[in-house]
């Protein structure tokens, strides 16, 4: 596989000392990977040191070829009362190459193409708070696609949304992956998200665990990532993710609904 | 009632036609650059930094030196103490801004006392006065409004890009920084070419006011940037000849025609309009 990104014993943070520490990691063409991991673990900030946006403190970060990257923030960062409809909002990722305002012929061509690709075609003059969860997060893909990205990187792209929108989101990235797209995303979401995901990196603070779902959905890298124990089941197939709240816990709860 | 003969009287006059393009073109430029500021929960900056510019026009003005020169280089000082206290300390923003401008404003009205600035017109650089407005005026604000045109125009994808979403904007290779100054020496160069017709203390308003407008009525970036660009120049038009026939300063009566044109889009907009203005912060 040709390697997009390499991470060699990298510490990066904010300033007030390292958030994620001796990260070793490697991103290939056509990966699909998932950062899990409790809240303060880094998982953005891992994603924000491979965007180029936080700089790593120490090791060595090599981005290989003139990788291409697209970005999708959360969508809870988006100021959705922001005067802009989605074709303006789209093209915003075509901040180079021309300085007259308004959009040439073929920019005007290659958006309408990334938004029919993602099925919005007809909501190009629509202002971006008019839209569905699901064709929201939709625009900021295409925003992300527009650059034709080797690799698309997306923070938490199904946080706050409903289960319907959380599949539709889910099956559009697996159709794009297919497409011979690289993606990683960062998710709190094991059994919704991460267990359907091919690769997985279990940080906190540092790499726990990485590989398929089934070498790190196991109770010992669990319990080593989030710092309580989890049970994980099988179900049709595909590993499902449990709390095993302590006995203390369990006692404390029926006190208080008695 | 007034007669037309009345109404047209004050285009006699060559201060009142100075102050009515200066007026005029400085409306727009505000409304332009208000967008910006609006967008940006910058208001308040707007709003503190033409307060401290008014310690460098009594300091220069005393002197004898160039106002726009003296106060100019005030206000950039002001802006980096600003950001100085706020990076260093755990202090907001906002509250470095109230300290630092409001003590600069307060310097000025002090050494103008102690300084026998008698004949200086502070009240003309306080709430703007048609009188105080020269041809070098005009020609101050045009160029700074064809400055202000050039980097909107030229940096609009950049603007656009960094106002909606700073991070993102800097990951795809927008020099974020190198905008963020352009476009504080763009509000700084408009605050100090609008200050004799406006007033320091009502500069924010020209600014905000426009601009909160438009938005009420648009959704589409562009169009509220020329509909926010025409509302204040009209308020620069309207204002002005208001403060000739009414004997009042120039700023007030500018500042209110904005207001007035605010209850106009309100009551016309209803709920539309408001729930438009719930992403636009106060600071």
């Amino acid at each position: 596989m040709t390697p997009l990104l390499t991470l060699e014993g990298v510490s990066a943070g904010y300033g007030d000392g390292d958030v994620i520490s001796d990260i070793d990691l490697q991103i290939d063409r056509g990966d699909f990977v998932g950062i899990v991991g409790p809240s303060g673990s880094g998982k953005s900030t891992l994603l924000r040191l491979l965007l180029g946006s936080v700089p790593a403190s120490s090791g060595r970060f090599d981005r290989f070829g003139g990788t291409r990257l697209g970005y999708v923030p959360q969508v809870e960062q988006i100021d959705w009362d922001f005067p802009v409809t989605v074709a303006q909002c789209v093209l915003m990722s075509r901040v180079r190459g021309r300085i007259v305002p308004w959009a040439s012929r073929s920019e005007k061509a290659d958006v309408a193409r990334v938004l029919d690709r993602l099925g919005i075609g007809d909501l190009a003059g629509r202002h971006i708070r008019a839209l569905s969860g699901g064709q929201q997060q939709r625009v900021f893909l295409a925003r992300a696609m527009l650059s034709e990205p080797d690799l698309l990187l997306l923070d938490e792209p199904t946080s706050g949304v409903d289960v319907r929108t959380r599949h539709e989101i889910l099956h559009l990235l697996g159709e794009l992956h297919e497409g011979g797209l690289g993606i990683v995303l960062t998710t709190h979401d094991l059994n919704g998200i991460a267990a359907h995901l091919p690769r997985l990196v279990c940080l906190n603070k540092r790499v726990i665990g990485a590989g398929a779902p089934h070498e790190v959905l196991v109770p010992e890298v669990l319990e080593a990532t989030y710092g309580s124990p989890m049970e994980v089941l099988e179900h049709g197939g595909m590993r499902v993710v449990v709390d095993v709240p302590s006995e203390a816990q369990v006692i404390q709860l029926r006190d208080r609904s008695a | 009632m007034i007669t037309l003969d009345e109404l047209l009287r004050p285009f006699e006059f060559e201060f009142f036609r100075n102050g009515l393009v200066v007026a005029t073109v400085a409306g727009a430029l505000c409304g332009l650059i208000g967008v910006y500021v609006v967008l940006r929960s910058m208001s308040y900056i707007g709003h503190g930094l033409s307060h401290a510019i008014f310690g460098g026009f009594a300091v220069s003005a005393l002197a004898g030196v160039n106002v726009f020169l003296g106060a100019g280089v005030w206000g950039l000082a002001s802006a980096l103490a600003v950001s100085s206290v706020t990076r260093r300390r755990p202090i907001g923003s906002d509250a470095a801004i109230g300290v630092i401008t409001t003590a600069s404003f307060a310097f000025g009205l002090a050494v103008l006392q102690l300084g026998g600035g008698a004949d200086i017109d502070a009240d003309a650089a306080l709430f703007g006065n048609v009188l105080g407005v020269t041809r070098g005026d005009v020609w101050v604000v045009s160029g700074v409004t064809l400055f202000a045109v050039a980097v909107i125009v030229l940096r609009y994808r950049s603007l656009l890009f960094v106002t909606f979403d700073p991070e993102v904007a800097e990951a795809s290779g927008v020099r974020v920084a190198r905008v963020d100054a352009l476009l504080m020496l763009v509000l700084a160069a408009s605050i100090l070419a609008t200050m004799n017709v406006m007033g320091v203390t009502l500069i924010a308003a020209a600014l905000v006011v426009p601009a909160v407008v438009a938005r009420m009525v648009t959704s589409s970036f562009s169009t509220m940037l020329w509909l926010s660009a025409l509302i204040g120049a009209v308020c620069g038009f309207i204002g002005m000849n208001l403060s000739y026939h009414l004997d009042v300063a120039s700023g007030p009566t500018i500042v209110l025609v904005g207001g007035l044109f605010f209850l106009v889009a309100l009551a016309a907009t209803g709920i539309r309009g408001r729930t438009r203005l719930a992403g636009v912060h106060a600071h």
